[in-house]
């Protein structure tokens, strides 16, 4: 028999039968890993399986390449941002990109650390949403596609960095721009990793991380389109900070 | 009768919730030797709730008419339309006996990994009642879970122009619940919607 324990966050929750659940969750050294959870359909067990609970997990299975069996014990809920609008939302963007984007069973445990520490600042509005966009960076390098936002494509120079490359996802600066700036995606600074955002800068930046979850990513995964949560979280930033 | 039409029906029985094969062949045996007082009395009763069911144009709960005998009772039109997410509970909240009004069943929420949308979801009928019927208050009803809760304040964005007062049922400890044996995020819940004495 097969077994392993880890910490994980629950990123997905489905009825198997009438007792049962599927429960995926994103693990450490496992990345994002699913299970069967006996009694995980049952009224005791729901309020742990929810989106977003960091939890205890141990896998059970006799082959390697077997669903398998989790158990499953509480660690920390996250019912707490249930009745904010926006953190909600950014809750069900993280869960929902996570099962979206990772493949199965490759360790992650960057974006694991990342995700727990944006997971945990979601009850404070002032410092979530930058860490979204950040960890929205993060998704996109981990998986591969990765910007580079170190030097203008066109001249070298680190200076006066203003735009992005729809195409290359590579910085552009401003004087290179030139006429062709207007065609370019804007490069705010906090995506540089300077200061504080703006309203107006963490839009910019969800512009330009959507425009290559949805050109580069989505396209590498068969095409899907991306979990329209992501689209419901920026509509609402755009009404609450635009 | 053949052995054939029995093992269908032991196969279709089998197939509801709750019954497995081995709950259905009892279930049907049992059929078999109440024949009289059960088992025709209840196939007369699948077959007129087969050929009437429908749902109601108004609010999507199950009937046997086009309005449901909620929405064709005037004595509920008190104002408060109470949003659930599907017929389970819309009864649920009907066995409790304490609301007077009117409800609007949803047929699900949004759900992000599923990719269902608003419009996959009757939120445009609800909008169009809050013009059509004279809404004071819309409930909403819903699960405490992530989609249900992100359903909810989508609900209430949409209809915050129609000047409605919106509200959601509380989430906190439930009755003969005690602490000790509760889970953190209904206790955290439960702290948010405390209530001063």
């Amino acid at each position: 028999m097969l077994e392993w324990r880890d910490e994980g966050v629950i990123l997905a929750v489905r009825r198997h039968g009438e007792s049962a659940a599927i429960v995926e969750a994103l693990t450490p050294s496992r990345g994002r890993h699913a299970g069967v959870v006996r009694g995980g359909g049952g009224r005791r067990m729901a309020p742990i399986l929810q989106p977003g609970s960091q939890v205890a997990l141990a896998w059970r299975a006799r082959l390697e390449d077997h669903l398998g069996a989790f158990t499953v014990e509480p660690v920390r809920s996250r019912a707490g941002v249930l009745d904010d609008p926006l953190a909600a939302a950014g809750l069900a963007a993280v869960t929902a990109l996570l099962v979206f984007a990772l493949p199965e069973r490759e360790a992650q445990p960057d974006l694991y650390a990342r995700t727990v520490a944006l997971l945990d600042l979601l009850e404070d509005e002032s410092a979530w949403p930058l860490a979204y966009l950040r960890w929205e960076m993060a998704l996109l390098n981990d998986t591969g596609f990765g910007l580079d936002l170190t030097a203008c494509a066109v001249t070298g120079s680190a200076e006066d960095l203003a735009h992005v490359s729809p195409r290359t996802g590579r910085a552009v600066g401003r004087a290179a721009a030139g006429e062709w700036a207007d065609r370019l995606l804007p490069l705010p600074p906090c995506l540089l990793g300077q200061g504080p955002a703006s309203a107006a800068e963490l839009l910019d930046g969800l512009t330009v991380t959507g425009h290559f979850l949805d050109r580069w990513l989505a396209p590498a995964l068969g095409d899907r389109p991306l979990p329209p949560a992501r689209a419901r979280l920026v509509a609402r930033m755009r009404r609450r900070f635009g | 009768m053949s052995a054939d039409r029995l093992e269908e029906l032991i196969a279709l029985m089998a197939r509801l919730p709750g019954l497995g094969p081995r709950s259905a062949r009892r279930a049907v045996l049992h059929l078999i030797k109440k024949r009289g007082q059960l088992m025709a009395p209840l196939a007369q009763a699948l077959a007129e709730v087969a050929a009437s069911a429908r749902d109601c144009v108004v609010c999507g709960n199950v009937g046997t008419q086009d309005r449901c005998e909620i929405c064709a009772d005037p004595r509920r039109a008190t104002g408060e339309i109470c949003v659930v997410e599907d017929v389970a509970d819309l009864w649920a909240m009907e066995r409790a006996g304490v609301f007077k009004g009117r409800y609007h069943v949803l047929g699900g929420t949004l759900s992000a990994l599923d990719a269902v949308g608003p419009e996959d979801l009757r939120i445009p009928q609800l909008i169009a009642r809050l013009g059509e019927e004279e809404v004071t208050e819309v409930i909403l009803a819903l699960g405490a879970t992530l989609d249900g809760q992100t359903t909810g304040h989508y609900i209430a964005d949409e209809i915050a122009a129609a000047g409605v007062a919106v509200s959601s049922l509380a989430q906190g400890v439930p009755v003969g619940g005690e602490l000790d044996y509760l889970d953190d995020g209904t206790i955290t819940a439960a702290l948010k919607a405390r209530k001063r004495l």
